[in-house]
């Protein structure tokens, strides 16, 4: 059966050691997880979960149906319809032009977030595939350091 | 009212109307120790070792469906009782266990006998709780025990920190609980089910395949109405033997690795699966894509991580199968049910073609022997319980089970040691029932301080040791696919069983005929001690017919026949 790469959306009681819980059900059960990302909803007790993951339909379903046997989980959104976003933050050595790096950052709905002394800090956030152009773009800037930040999705 | 945490937890298992607890103390549970002591709302078993524990309160739930409990200390009290939590987890036993906690302030600082119990428990348990505050202590035990027998049932682990038993705070048990991301599902989907009901009116030969679930759920009275009113033949897997009952002629037997010959040819052959709490385990299937082959299936289980997991289902159905066969039944009034009897024919010829069968003997005890010997015996009034292995088998394939929870055994883990602390739990549910545990020579000894916790609280089970001198599963698998290498099975040098049993307070018999059998065991239910009967059996008996390992159903290693 085909691997496919899909998102999800894990609701789930904000409460101690839920994250534990997702994370082990997807290690003991030998799923994959691409990124993750977690923070708490606002006006809320319970946190949104986003985990970028593949593998076959069954596989999928299987995911899906155990993470809502997790006690805390809410609620389990396979994305169909989303709007996709990841953040990305990339130091570059000051010695590189910083108009171009500026200019590449802004191609990737970013910018520059930090100069210092002796190194640029760019930011972008943009579709996971659009970051993986810029990241490519990026290389002949001689990036020094590369912090990915995991997708986050909404639902169209 | 104002109490310490340490009451709160007895209280909370007081207003649960749990009767017994079974546990073994330690620093960190010593508080609720101190308040075991003081109140009467129910009694303490004490084991002598937490994994016996955790079992007998496991054969307490199955053997009553009842919510058992067991208590435990930090440390090396909660890592012993982790396999009796596997155990159950695999099977779907509501279950509570209570364990100590280092103070608060010492977790995450390796302190004395600290062990991260939610961690390890986290994938053997249905949900586990650290308990952080006093004011949500009621809370917590109270969900605890819901979240136990609700659902799915499984056992649910609280882990309660030191200072929290000792604090004083209000104690208010909640009436309800109220999760909102926990919300089971009961009642099946209409539609699914009137589709489902359709296509057993348009199958030609259907197949009840009963399962576990039929048990946990009280449905066997429900499912034995639907088998009758359909006629409709069936197999059972090991976790619902008793379920329709061993005289229903609809009974095919068990199905699976160990299954006989008309059940495994029947989920071969079926056009229409009816699966009802049941869940596809490798044991039963064998190869994936052989398994009923020309069959659609109608999957009703409470679980629906179950629906679909290993097999495509055709009819999913999620719900209780209470519930889910309530409303079938009445939807099958005047079905035609000669339909099926060219399949009903067709299975009583393979039936008769290859009964569940062995060669007896003159001059030596067969286990199949003593275990039909027991049926006969003591029959559908015991409670049998099993450890794992050969014995575990034949009772399984030889037992004439009459009733659902008559027959208590680690079936999804295949715990060794099982069965005599779950013995003492069922026995203690039940004290007028005689409870037997069908064992090995292998297996007893995993669980053997039993004796002197049976000794101790009179609670007189009988182990029926079938004694081959082997790790005799292990054995088979060797004889027939390691060429006869046995590495490490050959179980020759023995404790004296006997011996060993008198010497911890209980009886011991030696049984080497069939004569001798028959008047121990009629001595041992006469007694009010617990008992070894050490019944010496011929060595290289297999247990069969057998299905290889991943190996189709049909693929049958069947037994020799005897010889007219």
């Amino acid at each position: 059966m085909k691997n496919e790469r899909r998102v999800i959306s894990v609701i789930v009681m904000n409460e101690s050691s839920v994250l534990a819980r997702v994370t082990a059900l997807f290690a003991g059960r030998g799923y994959n997880i691409e990124s993750l990302t977690v923070a708490p909803i606002p006006d809320s007790d319970m946190s949104h979960i986003t985990i970028a993951t593949n593998g076959s339909t069954k596989v999928m379903e299987q995911i899906t149906k155990q993470l809502h046997k997790l006690i805390p989980v809410y609620k389990v959104i396979e994305h169909e319809e989303m709007v996709e976003k990841e953040m990305v933050l990339v130091k570059f050595p000051v010695e590189e032009s910083l108009s171009d790096i500026q200019v590449l950052c802004m191609a990737y709905n970013g910018g520059i977030a930090n100069v210092g002394s002796n190194m640029v800090i760019g930011m972008v956030a943009d579709e996971p595939c659009r970051v993986q152009h810029f990241l490519e773009a990026a290389q002949r800037y001689n990036p020094i350091e590369i912090v990915r930040g995991g997708v986050v999705a909404i639902e169209r | 009212m104002q109490m310490s945490g340490a009451q709160m937890v007895c209280e909370a298992i007081i207003a649960e109307g749990v009767k017994t607890v079974f546990g073994y103390p330690g620093g960190a549970i010593m508080h609720v120790y101190d308040e075991i002591y003081k109140q009467e709302g129910f009694e303490h078993i004490l084991n002598r070792h937490e994994q016996a524990s955790v079992h007998a309160a496991d054969g307490y739930a199955r053997a009553t469906g009842e919510v058992g409990v067991a208590m435990v200390t930090s440390g090396p009290g909660f890592t012993n009782a982790v396999t009796g939590l596997a155990t159950a987890y695999m099977d779907s036993i509501p279950m509570v266990v209570i364990s100590g906690q280092v103070p608060l302030a010492l977790i995450g600082t390796d302190g004395f006998q600290e062990i991260d119990a939610v961690g390890i428990s986290r994938p053997c348990t249905k949900h586990n709780f650290l308990v952080r505050t006093l004011e949500e202590l009621p809370r917590v035990l109270k969900e605890a025990f819901y979240i136990a027998r609700s659902g799915r049932p499984g056992p649910v682990l609280v882990d309660v920190p030191k200072d929290i038993t000792v604090d004083i705070g209000e104690f208010i048990y909640p009436d309800s609980v109220d999760i909102p991301s926990y919300k089971p599902t009961y009642k099946g989907n209409k539609r699914q089910i009137d589709k489902a009901v359709e296509a057993i009116k348009s199958a030609k030969k259907p197949l009840l395949y009963i399962g576990g679930g039929v048990v946990l759920s009280n449905a066997s009275d429900l499912v034995r109405e639907l088998a009758e009113k359909t006629q409709i033949p069936a197999v059972e897997t090991l976790m619902a033997r008793g379920v329709l009952g061993a005289k229903n002629p609809l009974l095919l037997g068990m199905l699976g690795m160990h299954g006989n010959y008309s059940s495994n040819m029947a989920m071969s052959e079926t056009d229409l699966v009816i699966s009802l709490g049941a869940r596809f385990d490798d044991r039963v299937t064998g190869k994936l894509s052989e398994f009923a082959k020309y069959a659609d299936i109608i999957h009703v289980d409470i679980d629906a991580a179950n629906i679909g997991k290993l097999v495509d289902v055709d009819y999913p159905i999620v719900g209780d199968i209470t519930e889910v066969v309530e409303a079938m039944l009445p939807q099958l009034d005047g079905i035609d049910t000669d339909r099926y009897e060219p399949w009903r024919n067709i299975l009583k010829r393979y039936d008769e073609l290859h009964p569940q069968s062995y060669v007896d003997s003159d001059d030596v005890i067969k286990p199949q022997w003593a275990i039909e010997r027991l049926g006969e015996l003591v029959g559908e009034d015991a409670i049998i319980t099993s450890d794992v292995g050969q014995h575990q088998m034949w009772a399984a394939q030889h037992y004439p089970f009459d009733r659902p929870r008559q027959w208590i055994n680690s079936g999804g883990l295949g715990t060794m040691g099982f069965g005599f602390p779950a013995a003492l739990g069922a026995k203690r549910a039940f004290p007028d029932k005689t409870v037997i545990n069908i064992t090995g020579d292998g297996s007893i000894l995993m669980n053997m301080q039993e004796l002197v916790t049976a000794a101790e609280y009179k609670i007189p089970v009988i182990n029926v040791i079938l004694n081959n001198h082997f790790l005799g599963m292990v054995r088979q698998w060797q004889t027939f696919f390691y060429e006869k290498r046995y590495s490490e099975t050959d179980l020759s040098f023995q404790p004296n069983f006997k011996a060993l049993a008198e010497a911890c307070g209980g009886i011991g018999y030696d049984v080497t005929t069939k004569a001798e059998f028959d008047a121990a065991l009629e001595d041992a239910i006469k007694q009010d001690k617990v008992c070894f009967m050490n019944v010496q059996t011929n060595r290289f008996e297999d247990v069969l017919p057998m299905v290889p390992s991943g190996g189709a159903l049909f693929n049958m290693m069947l037994p020799q026949k005897e010889e007219k």
